[in-house]
């Protein structure tokens, strides 16, 4: 009997069954759905913020206080015992390094925005004049802020694309005063949507000058100072002038990661994250594989008299083994491809919340696992099947 | 030899020259229950010529379908031999037994044992599919095959929208329809009324005249001399052989009850 042949019985077999095969695939479907979905969203956020790693330009620097390398006991990120840079730091990076390096500290918080009765909580990336060039983003309407507004700790606000819309729907806010943190500000200019980036979501931030930051969130902190060399060349030997600059000030509490180390220490990070996610959805997967299993078995022994008479006829070994395998290969392949286009459609539909991507390993990563889970479920029933003694199969009530 | 002419239907002189095409050499069947052992066969020594129709009687349980099942190599003895064709097949492997069974012998069960939810044209190819006959030429000789058993315009019928004696009938189809040298049939009338057993007695006779050796399991006498031999079994033992001497035409008993019943079945 040929490989065709097996396949009509095989399918003839499940149409005979439709709910029952449909609920068997139900379990795939819902598990190939996941893995697709979940790594659209693993591999979506990771792209986006490489991306908006990458487009500022490989020839940045960032410097934190603390010391990243050391590990829990060296004071790390965010610890109080470390000492934070000032904008005064910043200053002496930039007259050490040159002009041609260009040296921009920045300071991020919490602010609450008001405009009439709509109020709004969100952060803050403020920096000095130079922002421009850390901070990607094209200007949709207004300007950025000057140097003298950032010397003059100047009222005025940029917004994030979210931010307008949100708070100034269908009107240009530029010229409009708004209340952050009840002082008044004035809005100088509006940024395009960009999505993700380094500083978390710039759609759903304001920008404004370092000074008046500083001011209205009460410190003199200054959260990093990122450097941006005039060429790529440039970036091994700044790392060693920036540490030569500010080892006589902070010791060793201080970390410099140049563009690619920050990509790799994230690209590491949100791949971990996708991993863990695939795991969990392939465990639904593997749980739809013994339902197929289960089901295999139930019809096994509930199709006991038909192996019999096919066996008396003449079937062999391979014929019954084959017979049952592909069946439940369909099971899963069929359902594997549903759950696929299931996924696919999900991710589309999430995309206008979360950044997705369904990738062509991620598909066939899906597919091949629900087709081995076919195989493999599948293998014991059948083998069982094909085992079966003729006369004793025909005997089976 | 001309000591038996009314045998007739040209069977008579073929006797001393036909071979042995099935046979069976001191076979024992025990079946292990528990504690009790069930001896079903207990020696069997059976030889089936070539182009013969042979009955086997007994009463229930003295071991007829056990012995059947083992010549039909679905069953496989606890002692003794199977020689189908010169070919011994106990050391043959399930796949090898597969394949004698699909080529060379057709079976008839008493419970017809068609596959439920398959039109008789599918069930009747099943045997083809196993052989690896492509699907057009399956299909014909499907449907040659229900054609001579009658059923031509019951191709697409499903079993339980046939009548038992019809099911029967697609069951004989189905066990010839791979041109079998041997076809069996376990009390093939067992469950029909006696003009479907007419019907499918004058079957297995026309088959069993071009040539196919048919084996007839039976408890009935009038329905076993439809052959010429009779074997009767006793508890697992042959207890007797013997010729037919007036061997019954299905084909004239079923022509009789039509001219009774002032014919209409066709
Ligand atoms: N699978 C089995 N397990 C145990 N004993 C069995 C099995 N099959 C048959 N037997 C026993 O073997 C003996 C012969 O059974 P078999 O079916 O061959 O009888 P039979 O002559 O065909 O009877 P009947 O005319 O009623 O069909 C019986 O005593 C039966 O109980
Ligand atoms: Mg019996």
């Amino acid at each position: 009997m040929n490989f065709v042949e097996s396949i009509r019985i095989a399918l003839r077999a499940l149409g005979a069954n439709k709910v029952r095969s449909g609920l068997t695939m139900l379990g795939v479907i819902i598990g190939v759905a996941a893995v697709i979905l979940l790594v659209a969203i693993g591999t979506g956020v990771q792209d986006e913020i490489t991306g908006s790693i990458e487009g500022l330009g490989s020839n940045l620097i960032f410097v934190f206080a603390g010391n990243f390398e050391e590990g829990p006991g060296g004071g790390g990120p965010g610890g109080r015992s470390v000492r934070q840079f000032s904008v005064e730091d910043a200053d002496l990076l930039q007259r050490r390094l040159g002009s041609e390096h260009v040296v921009v500290p920045v300071v991020q918080g919490p602010l609450t925005l008001r405009v009439g009765n709509r109020t709004m909580r969100t952060t803050v990336a403020a920096a000095n004049e130079n922002a421009g060039e850390v901070f990607g983003g094209d200007y949709v309407g207004g300007r950025r802020y000057r140097r003298s507004e950032v010397s003059a700790s100047a009222r005025v606000i940029v917004l994030g694309a979210t931010v307008r819309d949100r708070l100034f729907p269908n009107q240009d806010p530029v010229g409009e005063t708004m209340s952050v943190n009840g002082q008044r500000f004035t809005v100088i200019g509006y940024v395009a949507a960009q999505g993700g980036s380094l500083t978390g979501d710039q759609d759903n931030q304001v920008y404004m000058p370092i000074s008046t930051a500083q001011r209205l969130l009460g410190t003199t902190d200054v959260g990093l100072i990122a450097v941006k060399a005039a060429t790529a060349d440039d970036v091994e030997g700044l790392q060693r002038r920036i540490r030569q600059a500010l080892t006589p000030r902070f010791g060793d509490e201080f970390t410099v990661f140049t563009q690619e180390q920050t990509l790799g220490l994230f690209q590491q990070i949100l791949g971990t994250l996708t991993f863990m996610l695939a795991g969990i959805a392939g465990i639904s997967l593997l749980v739809g594989g013994i339902g197929i299993m289960n089901i295999m078995l139930v019809s096994v022994s509930e199709r006991t008299r038909e192996i019999g008479i096919r066996k008396a006829v003449g079937a062999r070994t391979y014929d019954i083994m084959s017979q049952f395998v592909i069946e439940a290969v369909t099971l899963s392949v069929v359902g594997g491809v549903v759950g696929i286009a299931l996924g696919a459609a999900g991710a589309a539909v999430l995309t206008r919340w979360v950044p997705t991507e369904v990738t062509v390993w991620a598909v066939a990563l899906a597919f091949t696992f629900s087709a081995g889970v076919g195989i493999f479920f599948g293998v014991y029933p059948a083998y069982k099947a094909s085992r079966l003694d003729p006369i004793e199969a025909l005997r089976y009530e | 030899m001309g000591d038996m002419p009314e045998m007739g239907e040209g069977v008579s002189g073929r006797r001393d020259d036909a071979r042995v095409i099935l046979e069976a050499r001191g076979v024992t069947k025990c079946y292990h229950l528990g504690e009790v052992d069930v001896h079903a066969l207990r020696g069997v020594d059976l030889s089936i010529c070539d182009g013969r129709m042979l009955s086997l009687m007994g009463p229930s349980g003295s071991g007829k379908s056990t012995l059947m099942h083992i010549i039909g190599l679905l069953d496989r003895p606890t002692e003794g031999s199977v020689i189908v064709e010169g070919e011994e097949v106990s050391r043959m492997s399930p796949n090898e037994l597969a394949a004698v069974r699909n080529h060379r012998i057709g079976f008839v069960f008493q419970s017809f044992n068609l596959l439920a939810r398959t039109s008789a044209l599918a069930n009747v190819e099943l045997p083809l599919v196993y052989a690896g006959v492509s699907g057009s030429e399956r299909a014909r000789r499907a449907r040659e095959a229900l054609e001579r058993v009658g059923l031509g315009d019951r191709l697409g019928h499903l079993p339980n929208q046939l009548s038992g004696g019809e099911q029967q009938r697609v069951a004989i189809a189905r066990a010839l329809v791979t041109e079998p040298s041997i076809v069996l049939a376990d009390e093939p009338t067992g469950n029909l009324d006696s003009i479907s057993g007419h019907e499918v007695m004058a079957i297995l006779q026309e088959l069993n005249i071009h040539g196919i050796t048919v084996v007839l399991v039976t408890h009935d006498d009038s329905v076993a001399r439809h052959a010429e031999r009779i074997v009767r079994i006793r508890d697992g033992l042959v207890v007797g052989d013997e010729r037919v001497t007036e061997r019954i035409s299905a084909a004239d008993q079923r022509d009789a009850v039509a001219e009774e019943t002032g014919g209409g079945r066709a």
